[in-house]
């Protein structure tokens, strides 16, 4: 362990040079037992230790290198098989002849749909949520509380929350199962992930803005309004974009609040029921009339739902970017 | 009103906004519990508790029916158990290679990679799963089918390296400097340094790390669904070449053709806050254990 420092302290001071049989040095006598022999040649410790370090840096990039290539294997694989199913009838026709034919246009709309509606509830709840605890909260016993349960609901499995809206929305209050339903639980179920970005966003500005802005005599919401929010928005924006992708993909909490196994029409109103990509690739996939005859359909639907998730994935790396060389400090 | 009245009411309303924003959230937690716990005690008005706890089959469709949580329970605990074995060591060497060993570039494209992964979404991945994993299982042990516990696990632990990956490379980031610019002036190789001072000082860090990834394991439902066969039976003594059902699966699969209102319907909301209570418990373990490394460190 301590070689390398005896044998500076050796080269350094090599008067008091104390003749040892030692080969292998304690930690403590660091004073004057010199390890001279082993100066310029590695010991049998220091080469096996060399060894462990090899080996441990190639099980790290073996271990990197397989995630890297699951990722590969996953996104090249639907890209090449999705791809050639992609036609302009794909994305723009209903789908036709009991599912087995046409396009997924009703499911993309359904998709672009909830994630809207999922948003406009989130995003106010959520900014909301995570402004109070960053700016007026004062540490104690309710802030905890609060940020105890936005971990707990941001770690409550995806299906509990469609359990929960089904319970509350469909039996309790009467809705019918509809994309107003959908997307109130998915909302709720990607509030807490607003909340926690968001909340890293404000606590990255600096607290001078919030002083300079204060001895201006400028009041606390002002200054939340003009000061903070302006200057933690890229990190809000970066925060819901990844959100979308994250109402776009999820199935679970919409399976049984409003997402259909067929409606080949286009949503009318937040009251009727609609199709969605997630779940039609699920039913395509494990229920469709002929799995086999609809594999392209399958994969041009999961090919648009990964392409939805990564352009969205992509943009957040932007904005993050953009803002970071806007705002680069001089 | 003077305009000085004006703003101060502004500003107290905007406080009590903000207020009743941030408390909106435990009371989201709280509906949550009530809907969930008030429907499974609705459940044990007509199930005995003690069958349902100790009842080794889930058969809804047979007179008279059977709800017994073991299967379940089995399904969920050894899809989720293989999946962190697989799961734990490479995103742990993983982390530690982002964090300390790739430069700042290399990190910054790997981190991006491994977010990547963690926005596909499950029902991508059950896809992927059921066409290229399954098949392969199959012609690997011979089986009649490859939908097995095994193929669960490969996609959850999939599902489990992201969160594995991120947190744990962030609690190894912040390991402070002097500790280890002292552990290389003593001398310590780099791969001495990271598992006799990196690893310790970030092992809280680390352990949360593992501990959320076996929630997102045990709470995720599409992937699973799609490739673990779903039959309802404790795994024999092919254990993870046995086709399986996780508590999610049972949920998802079921729900759709249930009447409101019906025994069933209440059962499998009694499932449902068991896994409720199952991630609730991994969550606060998570949450005590990252305090202590704040405390720690």
């Amino acid at each position: 362990m301590t070689f390398e420092n005896k044998d500076l302290s050796g080269k350094r001071n090599p008067a008091p040079k104390k003749e040892s049989q030692k080969t292998t040095c304690q930690k403590n006598s660091f004073q004057k037992s010199t390890c001279q022999k082993n100066a310029f040649q590695k010991t049998a410790y220091r080469k096996r230790q060399d060894f462990f370090q090899k080996a441990a840096f190639l099980a790290m990039k073996l271990s990197i290198i397989s995630v890297i290539l699951i990722l590969l294997l996953i996104v090249g694989d639907i890209f090449i098989k999705g791809y050639s199913a992609i036609t302009w009838e794909f994305l723009t026709e209903m789908p036709s002849n009991q599912m087995t034919e046409g396009g997924i246009l009703p499911c993309i709309i359904g998709t672009v749909e909830l994630v809207a509606l999922s948003l406009l509830v989130a995003v106010p709840l959520g900014i909301i949520a995570a402004v109070y605890l960053t700016e007026y909260a004062a540490d104690g016993k309710i802030k905890n509380c609060i940020e105890q349960a936005v971990n707990n609901l941001a770690g409550t499995p995806s299906v509990i929350f469609g359990l929960f809206g089904m319970a509350l929305f469909i039996k309790y209050i009467g809705l019918p199962m509809s994309l107003l339903t959908a997307s109130l639980t998915m909302g709720l179920l990607i509030m807490p992930a607003i909340i926690r970005t968001t909340q890293e966003a404000l606590l990255s500005v600096p607290k001078e803005y919030r002083e300079a802005s204060h001895a201006l005599g400028v009041t606390k919401w002002e200054t939340i309004r003009r000061a903070v929010l302006p200057s933690a928005f890229s990190g809000m924006i970066t925060g819901i974009i990844i959100s979308v992708g994250r109402a776009a993909g999820e199935t679970a909490p919409i399976l049984f609040t409003g997402a259909v196994y067929y409606y080949p029409r286009l949503p009318d109103s937040v009251f009727s029921p609609f199709m969605a990509l997630s779940y039609h690739l699920y039913v395509m996939a494990t229920e469709s009339m002929n799995i086999e005859l609809t594999r392209s359909l399958q994969y041009g639907t999961a090919f648009v739902l990964l392409a939805i998730v990564f352009v969205m994935n992509l943009a957040a790396v932007g904005v993050r970017k953009y803002y970071k060389m806007k705002f680069k400090p001089n | 009103m003077t305009n000085r009245q004006i703003r101060d009411f502004k500003e107290k309303s905007m406080k009590s906004l903000f207020f009743i924003g941030g408390v909106g959230t435990i009371f989201v937690l709280i509906l949550i519990c009530l809907f969930l716990f008030t429907e499974t005690l609705n459940f044990f008005k007509t199930y005995d508790f003690i069958e349902f706890v100790t009842g080794f089959e889930w058969k809804p469709g047979t007179n008279p029916a059977q709800y017994g949580l073991l299967p379940l329970l089995a399904g969920t605990l050894i899809v989720t158990g293989g999946a962190i074995i697989l799961a734990v060591p490479i995103g742990i060497l993983s982390a530690i290679y982002i964090a300390e060993s790739s430069g700042p570039k290399t990190a910054e494209i790997l981190k991006s990679s491994v977010e990547f992964l963690a926005g596909i979404p499950s029902v991508v991945l059950g896809f992927f799963g059921l066409i290229i994993l399954v098949p392969a299982i199959q012609s690997a042990f011979d089986l009649t089918t490859g939908q097995t516990a095994l193929t669960g696990s490969v996609i959850l632990a999939i599902m489990a390296l992201p969160t594995i990956i991120s947190i744990s490379e962030d609690a190894i980031s912040a390991v402070p400097a002097p500790l280890k610019q002292g552990s290389f002036a003593l001398g310590a190789n780099r791969w001495q340094t990271i598992y006799k001072v990196i690893i310790p000082a970030a092992f809280s860090g680390i352990s949360a790390a593992i501990i959320l990834g076996i929630g997102r394991a045990v709470g995720e439902t599409m992937a699973v669904m799609m490739v673990t066969g779903n039959m309802a039976i404790i795994p024999g003594s092919e254990l993870f070449l046995s086709s399986v059902r996780t508590i999610t699966a049972t949920i998802a699969l079921e729900m759709g053709e249930t009447a409101k209102g019906t025994e069933h319907y209440y059962a499998l909301f009694a499932v449902g806050a068991v896994l409720f209570i199952l991630t609730l418990g991994i969550n606060l373990v998570a949450d005590a254990v990252k305090k202590k490394q704040r405390a720690g460190v």
